[in-house]
């Protein structure tokens, strides 16, 4: 199965770990991504202000690219899934929009919101399957407690990212489970980490991410994992307590047994 | 050629400040066969009946044309009045031009033109109609109520009362609903229990009502005055006449762990159980997926200790069918499943509870005997936070648009009995509204503020957070101060939005009574008929109708107990005329008809019939009038124009559109 694939900016730069062991994984189970030529920027958060269309071309450059090869298009990063996500159902569901992008893009057949978008997990859960990633694990992270960190951008406004269920969300709990892992449940795994509050309003950020991390800990949790760099960043920075986030196609790559080839 | 008065109505302000009425009194005397024409300040009023039997004296008038209001409102007032006059009733017409058009524009010359034009559309028709007899149908003199709560008992009872059978199907092994898992009743914090069991007595002693529990409706025919219903009586695997209630089966039944419904799953039941100990009938069941009987087939440890030899393994369901000329409507309701407010961690923490469970646990024959502990490890709670509105006033699809009315009430309550019985605990209320109207309501919401201290915040709360010390944090908001809450609780109660029992879309289609889109069954007047649902014969009990409390309950029990009675005080029904009948020489046997028809009135029969000379066998469409409501879908879907409508004929429908379009 081959995917066209939108890495994003910071995949290429902080978070390259994410990416690399992302493809070694998916090599080792058998789905192909192939990386969107000539992506750009999604713009992080920009593009959502309804009346901005240049911002979001990035978005439907990559998602036409895709339709183009009949491929859906794959993500990892949260904001980069978020944004393409919604700009991809403006374009379905918001006709001023999709027309005035469509003038800008002057391409042969417009867009109009046709190619699926899904998240690397959701590739997991929904067309390799948790069953199978369990019969290619090699390496189960037996006796790892890992507490899930969704955040917000993958699940929320719940009707349009369709990822789960934004209360009690489980696919990463379910992940976890196929890796060998343990899931630790806590109340604050889909609650905001600050996002880019922490560039001005360092004290909100370090209270936000605080009761995230002090929940997982406090039911037991050794590790969190993440898709978000942003995520990531704000765990690692502003949090008082120094548990370990690792982001979840780490955990992937090395169940599979194909860490150490990625890094070598 | 008809004679025909057109009397057009200012209704007060409500048409003449809009219409001009004496340019359409006048424009009527234009209209072909009008002989009379007037308007007046209340057609309604004994004044204006009187001035249209006048004119039928005088004028020699065949037909009428009321200018008036819907014919919802008045048809039947202006029919009788001709009536009285000496003209039959269905030659009466009204153009509505209140609802229609003066209270829909503001423009007094296009409302006049618009109410000229509905006048000319109702004169057209009035040139066309012909007198109708009514038919008549017998009446069975027996009542169904479908449900057994305080709905259900207290219209049996009332029936019953009155010297009329009444059957009551409960699908529970016992009858008493809701009420019976209730503890306290607000406002006077009477025991349900002591309130309750008196009436569930009273109706399985009385020799007029006859219980089937553990019983559904399967099946429903017929029509207003003459129903045939199909009851199922689940096997009960015991013999009813037989067992003593001992209780003994009970006790030594080896399976324990199916979840009690009475007490919400909060802890479990035997496989053969009664569900509360005041049970009426005081016989138990044997639940056949919980039975190791039945699921291995070792153990039939019940039937050994059972003295009376009551336990039948072999019994099977039993379908009875019964004749009835009422159905009363008194399914009910449940709590809304909470799978879509996980924010409030129902599902992730046993110490989340809703409003309903909380009544178990207070209950002395409930899960904890009545001491209000906390269900994840037993201990008391200090800190108790209940938050309203869960699912009620909802503006998405999760919940419901409703308020669910009691809920403001019970948690009141609740509030008040914890503050009482343990003081050393605080409680605290996040609510968007308090709404208590009704007799002594206010007072005891007052009293629950200000004589027992309880902590109300206005403002909702966006999520409840489990700690791994396990209490929960309860994060809000607090509007009247503006700030922002996190609170420390033992136990969260949910007061849970409620809705009609999921059965009753079922029950509905049976009795093609109508359904409003939160499942909640229609009635035929919001306003005047609020315990009749626009089906004939068919009334409604509690809160399958809407959200209301246990004395509203009852008053509407005891209302539709009434209007039941008056149906079945009958010897014989006036059937409505204007009812479709199908042209023999025109039908072509295609069955479209019958599909169509909601009310079951079309079958197939073969008849002889004489076409032009030719003698033949043909399969023709044969309207049973007695249970056709006049809806006219047959004739809008006979592709022959075989069917037509009594009263609404094809060529009055035409006339009318012609005159429209004139």
């Amino acid at each position: 199965m081959k995917y066209s694939y939108y890495p994003g900016c910071t995949l290429r730069t902080k978070a390259k770990d994410l990416d690399d062991y992302a493809r070694a994984s998916a090599r080792v189970l058998g789905f192909e991504l192939e990386e969107v030529e000539d992506w750009q920027c999604c713009g992080g958060v920009y593009p959502l202000g309804t009346d901005e269309i240049a911002t979001k071309l990035s978005s439907v450059r990559a998602l036409n690219a895709a339709k183009e090869k009949n491929q859906e298009l794959v993500t990892i990063c949260s904001a980069c899934h978020h944004v393409i996500k919604r700009v991809n159902d403006d374009m379905k569901n918001v006709e001023d929009i999709c027309t005035r992008a469509n003038n800008y893009m002057e391409l042969d057949t417009p867009y109009k919101g046709e190619t699926k978008v899904l998240h690397y997990l959701e590739v997991l859960r929904d067309r390799v399957g948790f069953d199978e990633l369990k019969k290619k694990v090699v390496n189960p992270l037996k006796g790892k407690k890992i507490g899930a960190y969704y955040g917000c951008l993958l699940l929320r406004p719940g009707k349009l990212l369709e990822f789960d269920n934004p209360e009690n969300p489980k696919i990463m709990e379910d992940f976890i489970r196929a890796i060998g892992a343990e899931p630790v449940i806590y109340p604050y795994r889909n609650e905001c980490c600050g996002g880019y509050i922490s560039l001005k309003e360092k004290d909100m950020a370090k209270s936000m991410c605080d009761k995230i991390t002090e929940s997982a800990e406090g039911f037991g949790a050794d590790m969190l994992i993440t898709a978000c760099p942003l995520c990531m960043y704000n765990l690692n920075k502003s949090s008082a307590k120094k548990i370990p986030v690792y982001y979840f196609t780490e955990l992937l790559a090395e169940a599979l047994g194909v860490k150490e080839v990625q890094a070598s | 050629m008809q004679r025909i008065g057109v009397f057009v109505c200012h209704c007060g302000s409500n048409i003449a400040a809009t219409v001009d009425v004496s340019k359409v009194a006048e424009m009527a005397l234009m209209e072909p066969g009008v002989v009379h024409a007037e308007d007046y300040q209340y057609m309604c009023s004994e004044a204006g009946q009187a001035k249209i039997a006048d004119a039928i004296h005088e004028k020699k008038l065949t037909g009428i044309v009321v200018c008036s209001c819907s014919p919802r409102m008045h048809e039947a007032t202006f029919r009788k009045a001709a009536e009285r006059a000496g003209l039959n009733p269905y030659m009466v017409e009204i153009a509505n031009i209140r609802e229609h058009c003066s209270w829909i524009h503001k423009d007094m010359e296009e409302a006049t033109k618009k109410a000229v034009i509905l006048m000319r559309a109702a004169v057209a028709k009035v040139n066309l109609n012909t007198p109708l007899q009514p038919g008549e149908s017998r009446v069975t003199k027996r009542a169904l109520i479908i449900g057994g709560g305080i709905a259900g008992i207290q219209t049996a009872l009332d029936i019953a009362d009155a010297g009329y059978e009444v059957d009551i199907v409960e699908k529970t092994p016992s009858i008493g609903g809701r009420m019976s898992q209730l503890d306290k009743t607000f406002p006077t914090l009477d025991c349900s229990a002591c309130i309750l069991t008196p009436k569930m007595v009273e109706a399985s002693a009385h020799e007029k009502i006859k219980i089937y529990t553990y019983s559904e409706v399967e099946n429903v025919s017929g029509f207003v005055g003459d129903f045939t219903v199909d009851i199922r009586k689940k096997a009960r695997s015991v013999d009813m006449d037989k067992c003593t209630g001992c209780g003994v089966c009970q006790e030594k039944c080896p399976s324990k762990k199916a979840p009690s419904e009475f007490n919400r799953g909060l802890n479990n039941r035997s496989a053969i159980y009664t569900p509360f100990a005041q049970a009426i009938p005081n016989v138990p069941v044997i639940d056949r997926e919980a039975c190791i009987k039945f699921k291995t087939g070792k153990c039939g440890i019940c039937s050994k200790v059972c003295q009376a030899g009551a336990i039948d393994y072999e019994q099977k369901d039993e379908i009875i069918t019964e004749k009835y000329g009422a159905i009363v409507v008194a399914t009910g309701f449940d709590t809304i499943n909470l799978d879509k407010y996980d924010e409030y961690a129902y599902s992730q923490s046993k110490d989340v509870i809703t409003s309903l469970e909380l009544e178990r646990v207070m209950n002395a024959a409930g899960p904890t005997h009545g001491h209000l502990e906390r269900l994840s490890d037993g201990k008391a709670p200090k800190e108790m936070v209940f938050i309203q509105c869960v699912g009620s006033r909802c503006s998405d699809d999760r919940g419901k648009p409703y308020c669910s009315k009691i809920c403001c009430m019970y948690t009141a309550k609740h509030a008040m009995l914890i503050r009482d019985k343990y003081p050393d605990v605080n409680v605290t209320v996040f609510y968007i509204d308090v709404r208590t109207p009704g007799k002594n309501f206010d007072e005891f919401y007052r009293r629950a503020v200000e004589q027992y201290g309880v902590n109300y915040i206005k403002g909702q709360v966006g999520k409840v957070i489990p700690q791994p010390n396990g209490k929960l944090l309860v994060q809000g908001s607090d509007l009247l101060d503006n700030r922002q809450i996190l609170k420390e609780a033992d136990m969260v109660v949910l007061a849970t939005a409620i809705e009609p029992n999921p059965d009753v879309r079922k029950i509905a289609t049976m009795l093609t009574a109508s359904i409003d889109t939160n499942n909640f069954l229609t009635e035929a007047h919001a306003k005047l008929r609020p315990v009749e649902s626009p089906t004939a014969g068919i009334f409604l009990s509690g809160v399958c109708q809407g959200p209301k409390d246990i004395p509203e309950t009852v008053a509407q029990a005891g209302a539709a107990a009434v209007k039941a009675i008056g149906l079945l005080a009958k010897d014989k029904l006036m059937t409505n005329p204007c009812t479709a009948h199908s042209d023999e020489l025109l039908c072509n046997g295609c069955s479209t008809c019958e599909n169509v028809c909601p009310y079951g009135a079309i079958t197939y029969e073969d008849k002889e019939v004489n076409d032009h000379g030719i003698r033949e066998v043909r399969r023709l469409a044969v309207v049973n009038s007695a249970l056709c409501q006049g809806c006219g879908a047959c004739t809008v879907a006979c592709p022959s124009g075989a069917m037509d409508l009594q009263g609404f004929s094809n060529r009055q429908i035409i006339a009318e559109v012609d005159a429209i379009c004139r």
